[in-house]
């Protein structure tokens, strides 16, 4: 017979250290498993863009010759301006301050649609200049390279280049979506000092899609 | 079948023995499992079956036999994979092809194997090679080293007698080896679904003696 | 933070300004966790009979190769079966769509979707999931995941042929395969059904974390809630990794993106590592729940303490982590680096033994117990008894030498339906003829439970026993027609055999659906804990549960949930919220009472 007492009494009575849950509601929780799980979906597409160019060094360009770093520059300036505004919008309410945060998510709704329309431009211009995602009609003659001249890297540079930074591009465009949908309720006066949730779940969310644009910018652009 | 076995046939190469060895080993040792625990079982179903005022004992557990159960197996399976290790070197590893092997090019497609012969001077990518299909002829006393590549999708190449199996990868070089034990005919099947023809993907392999070797091969070699 | 106070006011104020629902709201877009349950059992079930009706497929070109499938021969088109004769691409189509079907559309929301959903919240004591609306949008993304799964039989070039596994390039390509469309519809659809299994997952984690009733601390939790909770958190990092590998996939088949495809220089042994990066962790989410699922059963029906409580625990979570680290095994023969091999073959056989802790605990819960072979009992002590054998065959395949003859071969599929059918289907069958009552308020009748069980069980081992043997003799996989290759030939009445086996095996799963909807209306009445368990399900709440199970409020747990035959008390069971005042005590005078509060 193994009926340990003290075991036992442990096991017979609430457990007065018993804490229900983390303290953290349930939505943003939620919000955070939600992030790892996109961490996996970037580490699959980010994995297998390092493998290949570890497979295959000459598919690959130099920093700048194929892509436009200083625009990229540019634009990755403003996305961390944009996780700056929805910090400045997310203190604003802590602060019960109501005009502060739909102004502060105007910015960063505007910031955010900035970055999008000038990845598309890029898209656009690289395009035509040869860098394509298909295999077959890849002929990237370079930023420097004229018309006609030499084509740069392999057609695992333009696969890769655009499935990462297309996603990538796809969430900026969703939480932009989400972003107007939480103005929207903030002019509607939904969100208190002491009830914004929504405001930090998306904010949540922009920083991580910030997160990753860094390390996409580092790893596609500059190295 | 005239001999018939639920086992393996008798391999014919100079690994195979090793391999079945193993197999027989980890036969003996999950057989002996396989009964222990499956006795246990029902032992255990007869001996505590419901019956009229038999009651169930309080037992929450053991430490000392979870301790038991778990190191005991930890023991068992890491002694099988490190038995397994050489074999799987021998087989596997590049470096361990012995060197006067006979080279020999497989190229796997659908669905057809080509193989490629040094032709006389031993060599192969010099102009006395050449290819036959869905055949393959060794001679005995030396081993052959498969170099092996598919030209569309995977394949497999499956010498079932010989313990033989190393997927082909459109784009990657495949090393395979075997020392033969016998002369005879035997099977070249395909183990990788390689499309609608995968099933007809096969071929016969034969070994001759040293001299019926050298006489098939002059035949080939005829212009 | 002071918003914690505010989820509570909402909750009571849902709570209150809680309507009954109309037709719509109860029985198609429900929110209700148990009714999702309900919604996802009968969708998998049914893809369960249509990954059956395809094995049917496979099974009468090997066993009666050439000739036209009887009754039904009529029916195919000249693309498929021309006059019931089955075509090699419409074989390669069978194979490649029973294994997705079963995987993807019924052993995985089988376990996670159906007993995730049910259980979670029940044995916990939460009134619903912490996202019902997110709930109830996993299973409605899930039916047009389905739906153009099926489509892809009727379109043009067929469904797709590169196997479940879909190596590229053979299923990246077109020209090689001859399926275009199919492909592309089978890619999509499973990118779609990972959002649903997502959305599941994030639900079941931040449940189980946030929602427990006071006193349901971590190791007062059902094993069920920790399996599926463990697997939840497979499937929420696991999925998105073959999502991202879908996608590329799709990129190659639609823009022509050549990821995998050797001719622009893409790597086709990427696809296999993407795909077994996620498909490992997959393998254990098709088999932890079950383990959860029986551990419950067979200690209610033991009437005793599960043996080795935090054993069971760990063992699950060392299962989950270690099944990151050995998806290569399923390389060994791809081409990789044969030192990665030697390692990947001592991770493999490492895991092996987290699974023998778990059968040992199983078999340790049965010694000196009062076991009681009902429906749920039986099902249950046989996915002990075949896992074993799955596992043990397993550790043949673990060793990479050995697995260069077996590799490819029937005994992989003898292997993979020990742990899939021997394993998690009977883990299935055990949970809903367990559970059965909770869900319909009805017995699962015992009378064909038992028919169902004792002829699924002799006929499922004639099936797929034989096939180790095959498999021995070089019967490689997926091959359309085995007699071309003569040494195959003498393997001819063994493969027939097999064939009837598994017709048997098929048609006595239609008892099992009878069993099923006669029970459910003809049944005997159930009472309210009809298996004198300890859970909350079973003591707190009502049968069938309410919109938000708990009447009363969320119950107190005063210990852990497998504390039967206590020889303290007259009852041989103490349910979880039993006040330590309520029980009725048999007072031991050599005992210190263990029910006093004070500390």
């Amino acid at each position: 017979m193994t009926t340990d007492a003290s075991t036992l009494r442990s096991m017979m009575i609430p457990d007065p250290a018993y804490e229900p849950g983390m303290k953290v509601y349930t939505m943003k929780l939620g919000m955070w498993v939600f992030l790892l799980s996109e961490v996996m979906f970037f580490t699959s597409l980010i994995g297998s863009y390092v493998i290949l160019r570890f497979a295959h060094p000459d598919h690959f360009a130099a920093p700048g010759v194929v892509l436009n770093v200083p625009l990229t520059a540019f634009n990755t300036f403003f996305l961390i301006c944009s996780s700056v505004t929805m910090v400045k919008a997310f203190a604003a309410i802590q602060q019960g301050d109501d005009t502060g945060l739909k102004l502060w998510l105007l910015a960063t709704i505007l910031i955010g649609s900035l970055f999008v329309g000038i990845q598309a431009v890029e898209y656009y211009i690289l395009y035509h200049e040869g860098f394509v995602p298909a295999a077959a009609d890849y002929h990237a003659a370079g930023r420097q390279g004229m018309e006609g001249g030499p084509i740069v890297g392999g057609p695992l540079y333009g696969a890769t280049f655009y499935t990462m930074t297309g996603f990538h591009g796809a969430h900026v465009t969703i939480g932009v979506i989400c972003l107007t949908f939480v103005l929207i309720r903030a002019l509607r006066g939904a969100y208190t000092q002491n009830d914004h949730r929504g405001v930090e779940l998306i904010g949540l969310y922009w920083h991580f899609v910030d997160l990753v644009w860094i390390i996409l910018f580092t790893i596609v652009y500059l190295i | 079948m005239e001999n018939w076995s639920w086992l393996m046939d008798g391999s014919a190469s100079t690994f195979g023995p090793t391999i079945d060895r193993l197999y027989l080993v980890i036969l003996i040792i999950t057989g002996v499992v396989f009964f222990a625990t499956q006795g246990a079982l029902i032992w255990l179903l007869i001996k505590y079956r419901h019956r009229a005022g038999h009651k169930a004992e309080y037992i929450h557990g053991n430490t000392r036999a979870e301790v038991i159960w778990t190191v005991i197996p930890f023991v068992i399976v890491l002694g099988i994979a490190l038995a397994s290790r050489g074999a799987w070197a021998q087989v596997k590893d590049p470096q361990n092809i012995p060197p006067n092997s006979l080279p020999v090019h497989v190229m796997a497609s659908q669905f057809e194997w080509d193989v490629t012969y040094p032709g006389l001077d031993g060599q192969l990518e010099t102009g006395d090679d050449f290819t036959v299909r869905n055949r393959m002829d060794v001679p005995a006393d030396r081993p052959t080293h498969v170099i092996l590549e598919a030209e569309d999708v995977i394949h497999s190449f499956f010498l079932p007698d010989f313990r033989v199996k190393q997927d082909a990868v459109p784009g990657m070089v495949m090393n395979v080896w075997f020392q033969p034990t016998r002369t005879g005919e035997f099977v070249i099947g395909c183990a990788e679904l390689c499309g609608i023809g995968h099933t007809r993907m096969r071929g016969t392999l034969t070994v001759h003696s040293a001299a019926d070797y050298q006489a098939w091969l002059n035949e080939q070699s005829q212009p | 933070m002071a918003t914690t106070a505010v989820t509570a006011e909402q909750h009571a104020a849902t709570a209150q300004h809680h309507h009954e629902p109309g037709f719509i709201r109860t029985y198609v877009f429900s929110t209700d966790h148990k009714m999702i349950a309900k919604q996802f059992l009968l969708a998998s079930l049914f893809f369960l009979l249509v990954g059956g009706l395809l094995a049917a497929g496979i099974r009468w070109q090997l066993g009666f190769p050439g000739q036209p499938m009887p009754l039904i021969g009529g029916l195919f088109s000249d693309t498929t079966a021309p006059g019931g004769i089955i075509l090699p691409e419409f074989y390669n189509a069978l194979v490649t769509m029973h294994g997705t079907f079963m995987i993807f559309f019924a052993i995985m929301p089988l376990l996670v979707g159906v007993w995730g959903n049910y259980l979670i919240p029940l044995q916990i004591g939460a009134p619903d999931m912490a996202f019902p609306r997110l709930n109830m949008a996993s299973f409605w993304i899930s039916v047009p995941a389905g739906v153009i799964m099926l489509a892809g039989f009727f379109v043009q070039g067929g469904h797709a042929g590169a196997g479940w596994t879909a190596y590229a390039p053979l299923s990246s390509e077109p020209e090689y395969s001859g399926v275009y469309m199919g492909q592309i519809l089978w890619l999509i659809s499973l990118t779609i059904l990972g959002f649903s299994s997502l959305a599941g997952a994030v639900n079941y984690i931040t449940t189980v974390i946030n929602m427990r009733a006071p006193g349901m601390t971590w190791f007062r939790l059902p094993l069920p809630v920790w399996a599926l909770f463990v697997t939840s958190w497979l499937v929420l990092l696991a999925i998105p990794i073959l999502t991202g590998g879908l996608i590329m996939l799709l990129f190659d088949q639609t823009i022509g993106t050549g990821f995998f495809s050797a001719a622009t220089d893409g790597e086709p042994l990427l696809w296999q590592h993407v795909f077994w990066y996620f498909g490992h962790p997959e393998v254990y989410i098709l088999i932890l729940p079950a383990m959860g699922l029986v551990s419950e059963v067979i200690a209610n029906r033991s009437r005793k303490p599960i043996f080795g409580y935090h054993a069971m625990v760990l063992a699950i979570i060392a299962i989950a982590f270690l099944g990151w680290v050995v998806w290569g095994h399923h390389m060994f023969q791809s081409g990789m680096n044969p030192l990665l091999g030697t390692t990947f073959m001592i991770t493999t056989i490492i895991i092996a033994v987290p699974s023998a802790i778990k059968v040992f605990n199983w078999l340790g819960t049965l010694w000196r117990g009062d076991l009681h072979f009902d429906v749920p009992m039986l099902n249950a002590l046989s996915f002990v008894s075949m896992f074993v054998i799955g596992g043990l065959s397993g550790i043949f395949m673990a060793s990479a030498p050995v697995d260069i003859f077996i590799h490819d071969t029937y005994y992989i599929v003898a292997h993979i339906h020990y742990v899939l059918f021997g394993g998690s289907l009977f883990g299935i069958f055990a949970a809903i003829t367990y559970w059965f009552p909770k869900m319909f308020g009805r017995i699962f009748s015992p009378v064909l439970g038992k028919v169902h069980f004792w002829l699924t069980f002799v006929s499922y081992n004639l099936v797929f026993f034989p096939m180790h043997t095959i498999g021995l003799r070089g019967h490689m996989r997926r091959i359309y027609d085995p007699n071309q290759y003569e040494f195959l030939q003498p393997l001819q009445p063994i493969n027939t055999f097999i064939t009837i086996a598994a017709f048997v095996l098929i048609a006595t799963q239609l008892i099992f659906a009878f069993a099923f909807f006669w029970s459910m209306y003809k049944g005997e009445k159930a009472p309210r804990n009809p298996w004198k368990a300890n859970t909350l399900e079973w003591t707190a709440a009502p049968t069938p549960p309410p919109h938000l199970n708990f009447p009363g409020g969320a119950p107190v747990v005063y210990r852990g949930p497998y504390e039967y035959s206590w020889p303290g008390s007259t009852d041989d069971f103490l349910p979880q919220d039993l006040p330590p005042d309520r029980v009725s005590r048999t007072p031991i005078p050599s005992e210190p009472s263990p029910m006093s509060t004070g500390d």
